[in-house]
């Protein structure tokens, strides 16, 4: 029962984000701005390039967040980011909240040269990727978030995508910035810690959020939480930080679950051979372990 | 208080007598040493600003873009590739109506490579919304980064604006500039305090999704802003001049009154010219000189007045448009017709890639007119 309370009360209950909004059914990506300004309130800007969230937020004159937007062009996420925050400082304003709000598209892709810059120089940004594995705004098209062996509309089912996605979070840290998180919108208590967190902490933030996309994946939009939960049950997505350099692993599934179930569940994967999906497993759990070692040397 | 100092410093020292709050800079040849010497204002407390180093020229509009918007005044300076990697967020900054002002070295696009004087750059950007302004000296640098600030911050007008410098010729170049005093400049140009911002006491979201209901409206009120623009450009010329003693307006008028051929020039080759037209003038030549000081918005009504009494109309052109013929003398042309002037007209092209436009060059020009086929574009000096 304590516990119950207790994670009640972990997620606070005013929502910054109001109906109306225009996202699809189970989209990943609202749940993930909800959760994320529960945790920053309202004393926040946030800028947001091409991505769906262009179009969730509402179209001219209409907000559904009622806090500073600003929309920007694709690749200016994080430049954009640091010019508020930077702008901010200059006039003794060092307590608003500024954050980059970006797709994967604009992220792992069109954005990582603005991305690299701002952490290089570690303004004091949140950065968070909402990552739906492709263009999803655009109509579904691949991008270098798309996990091995999906298909999209440019990665059409004889053609599905073969290569590996970005590893941004390691480049991310390799930037040396004073912290990384990856959160999945199944984990809402876990989200929420992680950006309270961030927003205590100087210097360039990144946050992953997994962000489920019913219409991109062919799922059912009543799955997006149980994708989101899967995904960290079998190790694709886990759940950690790196603070200053230091691993943590969140989440560590005492059994990890075998990947079918999680690609049966959507449309994009229905095409793979029985040998793909072995190879995806072998992949995934070579990874898993890598990341168990770097907690293990860097924890 | 007057010193010596080149073109480049004498935009670096405009931003600092502007009081700019934000920098975001990337550094290009010849546009260095405008963000070398801000670098240095900065760190030594001359400059109380935030000056971010940001990765490329687009991060660097884009920086200001968001510092702009969160209601901070912010510069940054560049040059030709670099403007043209701003491209797409020079378009968002005017139409997100942000009064950024910008210090555009005028060079020349590659390939080849050229780091010399040719306004291709900034040409190409001339419908990107900024407003644009062309340098003949190192004083009207300094001068205009201010008025610029001024002209580009009223509220019905609202839209950036780019300050051009020819490179080296002004950008390397020493000349006398005579700095304002930091109070007065205050008096003049008063704290950035805009009315719409990034504010968390009173959210709004700005540039969202815009139906085919409201874009055009947008459009509009930028046509507006720009007809606005003109007067306020005059009036603001007007008033520097009045507390400080320098005169400023769209164009400059030469010797044009009794003139049967009139130069139209701008940037620097506009200070050739007219020592050019005293040189003509000796040899008993009725030449005057208009210049174009700024570009966007266009002075029509001041080129109609300027050139109505002209017999022939010579525009020089550091730039071409491909395909067809130099930018101004497009320009200057649809001015004309406006007014039903039917004058002779030259489009001459030269200078491009630094090339010297002496005053032996604008003999050659004005000549070349009075002994060629009117409405016709010619390349000075080409080599075949």
């Amino acid at each position: 029962m304590n516990e119950k309370k207790e994670l009640r009360l972990s997620i606070p209950k005013e929502e910054v984000l109001q109906p109306g909004h225009l996202a699809c059914q189970g989209c990943g990506a609202s749940l993930a701005m909800r959760y994320a300004l529960k945790a920053l309130g309202r004393d926040i800007i946030v800028d947001i390039p091409a991505c769906c969230w262009a179009v969730i937020d509402g179209p001219f004159p209409y907000s559904a967040t009622n806090i500073p937007i600003y929309h920007t062009a694709f690749e200016t996420a994080a430049a954009v980011a640091s010019g508020v925050s930077n702008g901010l400082k200059a006039i003794g304003n060092d307590h608003t909240t500024v954050m980059a709000w970006a797709g994967d598209g604009g992220t792992f892709d069109i954005g990582i040269q603005a991305l690299s810059g701002a952490a290089e120089r570690n303004d004091d940004i949140i950065y968070t990727v909402y990552d739906n594995e492709a263009y999803m705004n655009t109509g579904i098209q691949r991008s270098s978030a798309t996990p091995h062996g999906a298909w999209t509309t440019t990665t059409p089912v004889k053609h599905y995508r073969k290569g590996w996605k970005k590893d941004l979070d390691s480049i991310m840290v390799a930037h040396g910035i004073p912290y990384l998180a990856t959160a999945s919108i199944a984990y809402p208590e876990d989200m929420i810690k992680k950006y309270l967190k961030a927003q205590k902490i100087k210097g360039t933030k990144f946050i992953h959020v997994y962000a489920p996309c019913p219409t991109g994946w062919k799922s059912d939009p009543a799955m997006t939480i149980h994708l989101a939960k899967m995904v960290v049950e079998t190790n694709i997505f886990p759940l950690y930080e790196v603070e200053n350099g230091k691993y943590k692993i969140n989440i560590k599934p005492k059994n990890r679950k075998p990947l079918d179930e999680y690609l049966a569940m959507q449309g994009r994967f229905k095409h793979l051979p029985q040998e793909e999906i072995e190879y995806l497993q072998k992949t995934f759990d070579e990874k898993w372990e890598i990341l168990l070692k770097k907690e293990e040397h860097f924890g | 208080m007057k010193t010596v100092m080149n073109g480049d410093f004498a935009a670096s020292y405009g931003a600092m007598t502007s009081d700019v709050k934000f920098v975001a800079a990337y550094p290009i040849t010849p546009q260095t040493l405008i963000v070398e010497k801000l670098s240095e204002l900065v760190a030594d407390g001359e400059l109380d600003a935030s000056f971010v180093k940001v990765e490329s020229e687009h991060s660097a509009m884009a920086a200001c873009i968001g510092a702009q918007a969160a209601g901070i005044r912010t510069f940054t300076a560049t040059s030709s590739q670099g403007l043209l990697l701003m491209c797409e967020v020079l378009h968002w900054a005017a139409r997100a109506r942000l009064p950024i002002v910008l210090a555009n070295v005028n060079r020349a696009i590659a390939p080849g490579w050229s780091i010399w004087a040719d306004a291709q750059d900034s040409i190409s950007q001339r419908d990107t919304g900024w407003m644009q302004v062309y340098a003949e000296n190192n004083q009207d640098v300094y001068d205009s980064i201010l008025m610029a600030y001024k002209i580009a911050e009223d509220n019905d007008v609202l839209l950036p604006m780019m300050v051009n410098l020819d490179a080296f010729f002004l950008s390397h170049t020493s000349e006398v500039v005579d700095l304002i005093d930091n109070d007065k400049a205050k008096e003049f140009l008063p704290a950035y305090d805009p009315e719409y911002k990034l504010d968390p006491n009173n959210p709004r979201a700005f540039g969202a999704l815009t139906s085919p209901e409201h874009y055009f409206e947008f459009t509009y009120k930028m046509f507006e802003a720009m007809e606005v623009a003109k007067k306020k450009i005059t009036q603001v010329g007007k008033e520097f001049g009045d507390i400080f003693g320098r005169y400023y307006d769209m164009t400059e008028s030469y010797k044009i009154d009794d003139a049967e051929t009139v130069l139209v020039t701008f940037g620097t080759i506009a200070g050739t010219a007219k020592e050019s037209v005293d040189r003509l003038r000796k040899e008993g030549k009725k030449v005057g000189n208009l210049k174009i000081r700024v570009f966007r918005p266009f002075p029509t009504e001041q080129i109609i007045d300027a050139l109505k009494n002209a017999k022939r109309v010579v525009v020089i052109d550091r730039d071409y448009s491909y395909g067809n013929e130099g930018a101004f003398y497009t320009e200057i042309k649809g001015a004309l017709y406006d007014a039903n002037l039917r004058i002779d007209t030259y489009g001459m092209i030269a200078g491009l890639g630094g090339r010297d436009v002496s005053t032996a060059v604008i003999k050659e020009i004005v000549e070349k007119a009075e002994t060629s086929e009117p409405n016709k574009t010619y390349f000075i000096g080409v080599k075949r």
